[in-house]
């Protein structure tokens, strides 16, 4: 009381009526919550891991495929008998290609080729398409009829798995696709050296085949990218067009509140009703071909629209107000204002969003099952017209199949569809840098 | 350097504004934000080549004023403008007078500075090449030039015109935007609040630069700072609550206003 000189002493007390605001709680309560982000985050790595491990250890093993490499005899008994290929062109079409490679096998094996069971045993660890592969180099050139050339033939699928070391060798022969006597030919070729694993250029190039060690994905790739194509060039203009004309000109009324709902909720509308409508209205009704790219392309038009309409007036909202005003402030007209300033401001956001609308693209297949691209087509498709496949539907169609060589191609087509993702994300975020150095 | 000079000119410029034209007259001019009227019918003229600061207690109307200027206030939706303005004696409001040409002589400098995220060179040459003011690019090096020396930024920037605006300082930035409205060679000049974003250095070298252009342009201003009207402004004009309370000679509204609001306002007793 009568120490006047310490007003100070009053402020310790003030702090023990000082409301608990429990200080450690707040700061325990931040560390749980982190502590959350971190599992949750480890969560979504250790599953993204688990998928790439086992598409990667699944798939890996298709890109390299068994083959025989071994002296073939063109025999011209075997070929053109009569010697009739002056005249008649489509015998060396049609001649038994794959009798000539088993008599080339069972020779480097010492099999006699009278052995009817050995040698159809031996014809089954060729692939069916060394016909295709014979076949060609003849017509290619038919000097060589009656020579012996050395040629790196398919092995079969089974021989494949079996190689790469797919198959259970435990269970009795009888029960496996492949017996032991093909099994000790296997042995015996590969410690000759003929029988060997190569780079597999085919899954990139061929065309779809019922025999896994002959199928590819080329026609999946060329129809995806005719897709793409026509995504790229029908959306972009038109989602750009659309979002632009909704955000700086349209009057704010009911209508437009209305298209803006719509359009939220197309965005949201299950890609498999996007197919229906293709088929209904592309097929049907306009009498576009079925299984084309471009039919697809126009139904995953329909589709990314919207993504990319969002993004694009998400990131045109997003540039200052400031900038429009000093570009109207300056006499600019709209257009002018839109075009010169606000646009390529708007650039980096417009792209990141075309090109996730174009990723999303690449990855669907249900509405392509419905306009009939889920369809077995061997031959390259030279326009967008033409019957194709695409990526993600191949891939579809591959794990249909039985085949363990199947199994394996799947993952690689996996493998393909993931490369070409990152791909297109590592375009985007170099475009996006492109243009964020520029302004 | 020569003071004489100097007040010599400032007296001319003085005689010049005492018999001065309108250069703009606003007349009942109104305005309504959808149903809520911000203005009303305010009657202000603003003299050639002079200062006129419209000074204001938040919300009271003062910016909604100069963007009627220049017909900013069309880009507001639900904005409507009623009562008459004119330039010289066009009426700014009417259908005949284009919008773009209207901006062109009556240019505007916002609140923050807001150059366009390109060079420096291309923010001063983006208004000329848009109206069309040069023929070829040694024109336009002449006019970025000129436009950047009467902004006083020339010396500061004259090595760097090809690096980009936004890397210049807040109060270069903002000399930078008045020289980008000084480029299409406008009669008035509208500003808003442009020095609020500002440290005191850069205020004051743009408030230096205000008292130069005047003798070559008609400057409007609307200000926050009592000391920045006082100090740059020939004329002011005192708004509250979307009406003009008084307009008069900028030494008379610090001195002996007419109005009591006036005085309180300028006192510091409300606002």
């Amino acid at each position: 009381m009568t120490d006047v000189v310490s007003p100070a002493a009053g402020i310790p007390r003030a702090k023990s009526v000082r409301r608990d605001i429990g200080i450690k709680r707040r700061y325990a309560a931040e560390r749980r919550f982190r502590a959350y982000g971190i599992a949750a985050l480890s969560f979504g790595i250790i599953f993204l891991m688990l998928l790439l491990w086992s598409v990667v250890s699944k798939g890996y093993t298709a890109f390299q495929q068994t083959m025989i490499t071994m002296p073939v005899e063109f025999s011209q008994q075997i070929i053109d008998p009569q010697n009739e290929r002056a005249t008649n062109p489509q015998k060396l079409m049609t001649a038994n290609y794959p009798v000539v490679a088993r008599n080339a096998l069972a020779k480097l094996l010492n099999v006699s080729v009278d052995d009817r069971v050995a040698s159809r045993a031996i014809g089954q660890m060729l692939s069916d398409g060394v016909r295709v592969q014979l076949r060609d180099l003849v017509v290619a050139n038919p000097a060589i009829i009656g020579t012996t050339q050395t040629v790196r033939l398919l092995a079969s699928g089974d021989i494949d798995s079996a190689y790469k070391g797919q198959i259970d060798l435990d269970v009795g022969q009888e029960n496996r696709k492949i017996n032991d006597q093909q099994l000790g030919w296997m042995k015996q070729l590969s410690d000759s050296g003929a029988l060997a694993k190569h780079f597999n250029s085919g899954i990139f190039v061929n065309g779809a085949s019922s025999r896994p060690e002959a199928a590819g994905v080329g026609v999946a790739l060329i129809g995806s990218f005719y897709m793409m194509l026509i995504v790229l060039v029908l959306s972009l203009p038109i989602g750009v067009a659309a979002s632009i004309y909704l955000e700086e000109f349209a009057p704010k009324n009911k209508f437009t509140d209305l298209i803006e709902v719509n359009i939220n909720n197309l965005a949201a509308v299950p890609s498999i009703v996007y197919g229906l409508l293709g088929l209904a209205v592309f097929v049907n009704f306009m009498g576009l071909p079925r299984s084309a790219s471009f039919v697809g392309g126009l139904v995953l038009t329909l589709m990314t629209l919207p993504t990319i309409i969002i993004a694009t007036r998400a990131a045109l909202k997003a540039v200052p107000p400031s900038i429009r005003a000093a570009a109207l402030g300056l006499g600019a007209s709209k257009m002018q204002t839109i075009f010169h300033h606000v646009l390529p401001l708007a650039m980096p956001g417009i792209l990141t969003g075309t090109i996730i609308g174009l990723a999303h693209a690449l990855g669907e297949t249900a509405p392509l099952l419905l306009i009939g691209m889920v369809a077995f087509v061997a031959n390259y498709p030279t326009t967008p017209l033409d019957p194709s496949t695409a990526l993600p539907v191949q891939i579809y169609m591959w794990a249909n199949e039985a085949e363990r060589a199947f199994v394996e191609r799947t993952s690689g087509a996996i493998i393909i569809l993931l490369l070409f993702l990152i791909l297109m994300n590592v375009g985007a975020i170099l475009l996006r840098r492109r243009f964020e150095r520029r302004w | 350097m020569n003071m004489m000079s100097e007040s010599a000119v400032e007296k001319a410029l003085d005689q010049k504004m005492s018999d001065a034209s309108h250069k703009m007259i606003g007349k009942d001019v109104s305005v309504y934000y959808g149903e809520k009227r911000a203005l009303f019918d305010v009657n202000l003229n603003v003299r050639e080549n002079t200062v006129t600061a419209l000074i204001g207690p938040s919300g009271c109307g003062k910016s909604t004023f100069l963007r009627c200027l220049n017909r900013m206030n069309d880009t507001i939706e639900n904005c409507r403008v009623t009562g008459k303005i004119t330039l010289d004696a066009d009426d700014i409001y009417d259908q005949n007078i284009d919008v773009v040409e209207l901006r062109a002589r009556v240019g505007m400098v916002f609140q923050k500075p807001n150059p366009f995220p390109k060079t420096i060179y291309e923010n001063i040459s983006y208004g000329p090449r848009i109206h069309g003011l040069s023929k070829n690019k040694a024109d336009m090096d002449q006019i970025v030039e000129a436009s950047l020396q009467r902004a006083g930024l020339w010396g500061e920037v004259k090595d760097r015109l090809h690096e980009s605006g936004t890397g210049l300082s807040g109060g270069q930035q903002q000399r930078l935007c008045i020289a980008r409205a000084i480029a299409v060679s406008p009669e008035v000049i509208l500003m808003d609040e442009p020095c609020s974003a500002l440290d005191p250095i850069a205020t004051a070298k743009v408030e230096e630069l205000i008292h130069e252009l005047r003798a070559n342009y008609t400057i409007v201003i609307v200000t926050h700072s009592m000391q920045q009207a006082a100090r740059v402004s020939q004329r002011t004009a005192m708004f509250h609550l979307g009406q003009l309370v008084e307009e008069n000679d900028t030494d008379k509204m610090f001195t002996n206003p007419d109005d009591q609001r006036t005085q309180d306002y300028i006192m510091g007793r409300f606002g």
